[in-house]
């Protein structure tokens, strides 16, 4: 057993965060936020340039063909920054589902401009408040028709993957059915968008019952991106506590900040270990997928959900304040949170993962 | 990245399991009865007599001092294999191989290693732990039984004081003892470690009435107890470097890995629930247990990335710590939903209901689990300073000599 990155994961990681640290500090988010951008056009493309889009794609479709471990390394580096950038739709979704569900055509067509940044893809699942796989959009003889929100990422995106039933389907973006229309975003650096389908022109693909596969893969890596914005959250509040006297001493020399971080730092261990596992799990033990992944998210929307609110409550006053930093992940962190699918979905996933733990209520899960 | 053995280690594991088939079966105890105590340690014997015989004892040990000179991969295996049975195992074997030799082989001399290490590894020499006292808990440095010298010029200790959570003092044969021989220094200066036989005069043991029934803690009394200077471990006022050797050696724990969720899962879906389904079908009941066994993954995983970095020659320090937090405090909250998803029938079981029999006992045990080895506010303050590095507590009596603090 070595349960540890290798020589070369950590020097990924590291090249990663380098890169980012350089390209993307916080006055660059408020930035991006006050001019409206939808998203950090010149940090995607330089990505791009550097593989990192492309890092779990096959190499025969332009990848670099490296392993999910790998993605989860520069996903964690992306949540650490709170980047502002399509990845986990047009990388961690959308190629990933063509990938799984693809014909060779589709993947020939279109992973190669997804792994290299060129092109960008968005993934529609949900139809207004609660699942995240809608149930109203309808695809007959090639013709899609339905409405699909909130949808991250569709303002750049020049495809989207649709979830329909229990398929998925391709559709240009830029034809006469699809019609766009922002909306508010709660995470401010990720925009999202309504899509109304008209007969737009869809194709299918074809690999059928992928859905769940594709879910338990998106949430290692989510798992990954919580834990990278998490250990962010942790440093801002732990250092923010050493600066800042209070009654004469530092306010990180008090049990009540001291507990509250250590508590932290105990959920991050967790849940970082569980994303290492389900990543090996992911390429290495296929049958340990589901439990795995399921185990990574429930632990990770927990650590993060702690570090974002904790962080901002160690601050105090500043916290509540455009200026300072904690707002990007407070806001980041409720997105990750229902990004892949509810609480209720992943308990039980992982209950059904464990043999007799199915109930009789819950043998097969509902989508999420 | 691989969770998986080596082909070293697998072959290690297949050697381990192999002699466990053949050899533990008969020293199992059975599930759901319980033996005497005198009984369940005489059986503990027995299975320590069998690993050593077998050469299973002191894995990590080295061979000059007659273990194995294994890594701590290849011991965290075999106890893995281990825990697949219901072994007679407990604090009066895992004290002495666990804490007592540890010292005994880094601060003691040869003579001490000759005279405790092979009969321990042999289960012919069993210990306890004389380290708590009524104001030395957490504290621990805050020991008030002392040692002076006998005046006949013997060379001689004479110990008076008492100990507490002294686990099978009554059983035992040996004890590791802590006591202040300087109380004109600092607290942490001015103590000494020994070894004592159980037999000395003067000592007496009292078992402890706990909250759960049980008595397996005991208070052990000295009055006026004679230790010959050769059984001193160390020199004097080494005694608080022997107990952090001692307490290094309990953070990083064994391999040994049963689910304390997987019990209240199978538990659940034997419960009825209002509806004619099972408790298992609870929406809260199913986010809550799959909420604790994604922890308790999560630490297992955790436990494998500390592993690995001891086999690589790194220290986890405080980190080991954070799996004794994580898992205390869980098993507390979930045993207690355990109960609660049992309904008024987990207050007063049906006589032949072993397993509510034993939740209500765990429950009970938990708050044991949050206390003993590194209280859950020692650990945060410890992850907080060391892992985060956080100021340090106010202390009120630091560089002051003992016998000046209130």
């Amino acid at each position: 057993m070595d349960f540890d990155l290798s020589d070369e994961q950590k020097m990924l990681a590291d090249q990663a965060r380098g890169l980012l640290a350089e390209r993307t500090p916080f006055d660059r988010l408020r930035t991006l936020i006050d001019s409206g951008a939808e998203w950090d056009e010149p940090l995607w493309r330089e990505l791009g340039q550097m593989g990192f889009l492309g890092a779990n794609i096959p190499q025969e479709f332009g990848g670099l063909g490296m392993s999910e471990l790998d993605l989860g390394v520069i996903g964690q580096e992306l949540g650490r920054v709170n980047a502002a950038v399509p990845f986990f739709s047009s990388i961690v979704l959308a190629a990933d589902a063509i990938r799984l569900a693809g014909t060779t055509a589709q993947k020939v067509e279109w992973l190669p401009r997804l792994a290299s940044g060129e092109a960008i893809a968005c993934f529609a699942s949900a139809e207004g408040p609660g699942p995240l796989l809608g149930q109203g959009v309808v695809l007959a003889e090639g013709k899609l028709a339905g409405t699909k929100h909130p949808v991250a990422d569709a303002g750049i995106a020049t495809l989207a993957v649709v979830q329909v039933g229990d398929g998925l389907a391709l559709v240009r973006l830029d034809q006469p059915g699809v019609t766009r229309t922002r909306l508010d975003s709660f995470d401010q650096l990720r925009a999202h968008y309504r899509i109304d389908f008209a007969d737009a022109v869809a194709e299918p693909l074809p690999g059928s019952g992928v859905l769940a596969r594709l879910l338990d893969r998106a949430a290692v890596q989510a798992a990954f991106e919580a834990v990278g914005g998490s250990e962010a959250c942790l440093a801002m509040g732990r250092d923010y506590a050493m600066g800042r006297q209070m009654f004469g001493r530092p306010l990180a020399g008090y049990q009540a900040i001291k507990h509250k971080l250590a508590d932290v730092a105990v959920a991050i261990e967790l849940a970082k270990s569980n994303a290492y596992f389900a990543g090996w799990a992911a390429e290495c033990a296929a049958d340990d997928l589901p439990g795995a992944a399921a185990a990574a998210r429930l632990t990770a929307i927990k650590a993060f959900e702690m570090a974002a609110r904790e962080n901002l409550q160690v601050h105090g006053g500043i916290g509540y304040t455009f200026e300072a930093n904690c707002h990007f992940y407070y806001r980041r962190e409720r997105m990750l949170a229902v990004i892949v699918g509810n609480r209720g979905y992943w308990a039980d996933r992982l209950l059904n993962a464990q043999p007799g733990a199915q109930g009789q209520a819950h043998s097969t899960e509902k989508a999420a | 990245m691989d969770f998986n053995d080596t082909p070293a280690e697998a072959a290690f594991r297949a050697e381990a399991r192999a002699w466990l088939a053949a050899h533990a079966p008969a020293h199992e105890l059975a599930a759901g009865i319980k033996i005497p105590d005198t009984e369940e340690a005489a059986r503990g014997r027995a299975w320590m007599r069998e690993l050593c015989d077998g050469g299973w004892s002191g894995l990590t040990f080295p061979k000059a001092l007659g273990g194995r000179g294994l890594t701590g991969i290849e011991a965290v295996i075999f106890s893995e294999e281990e825990s697949r049975y219901q072994l007679p195992k407990g604090p009066f074997t895992t004290i002495g191989t666990g804490m007592a030799l540890p010292v005994i082989a880094k601060h003691g001399n040869d003579a001490q290693r000759a005279q405790f290490i092979e009969p321990t590894l042999k289960g012919d020499l069993t210990w306890c732990q004389l380290f708590s006292e009524p104001s030395a808990g957490s504290d621990l440095a805050n020991m008030r039984t002392k040692a002076v010298r006998a005046d006949d010029g013997s060379g001689d200790w004479i110990v008076n004081g008492q100990k507490v959570w002294s686990s099978w003092a009554h059983l035992t044969d040996w004890g590791i003892l802590v006591v202040r021989t300087d109380p004109t220094v600092p607290k942490h200066k001015g103590l000494t470690f020994f070894a004592v036989d159980m037999k000395t005069p003067g000592i007496e043991t009292r078992p402890i009435r706990q909250i759960s029934g049980m008595s397996e803690f005991n208070e052990t009394f000295l009055t006026d107890v004679r230790i010959p200077d050769a059984n001193r471990i160390g020199a004097i006022g080494e005694g608080w470097a022997c107990c952090m050797t001692v307490l290094m050696g309990e953070r990083l724990g064994s391999g040994a890995h049963r689910s304390g969720v997987e019990p209240l899962i199978d538990m659940a879906g034997r419960t009825p629930s209002d509806d004619g389904a099972t408790m298992l079908d609870d929406r809260a009941v199913r986010l809550a247990l799959a909420d604790a066994l994604a922890e308790e993954q999560g630490e297992r995983f955790f436990q494998a990335r500390l592993r690995t970095m001891v086999s690589k020659g790194e220290n986890p320090g405080a980190l080991a710590g954070m799996i004794k937090l994580a898992y205390a405090g869980r098993q507390q909250k979930v045993l207690g939903l355990g109960m609660e998803l049992r309904g008024l029938d987990a207050i007063a079981a049906d006589p032949a209901d072993s397993a509510t029999a034993d939740l209500q006992y765990d429950y009970i045990y938990s708050t044991v689990m949050r206390i003993a080895g590194g209280a859950d506010e020692v650990l945060r303050n410890q992850i907080a300073e060391r892992v985060l590095n956080m100021p340090g507590e106010v202390r009120m009596d630091k560089d002051v000599p003992f016998e000046q603090l209130k």
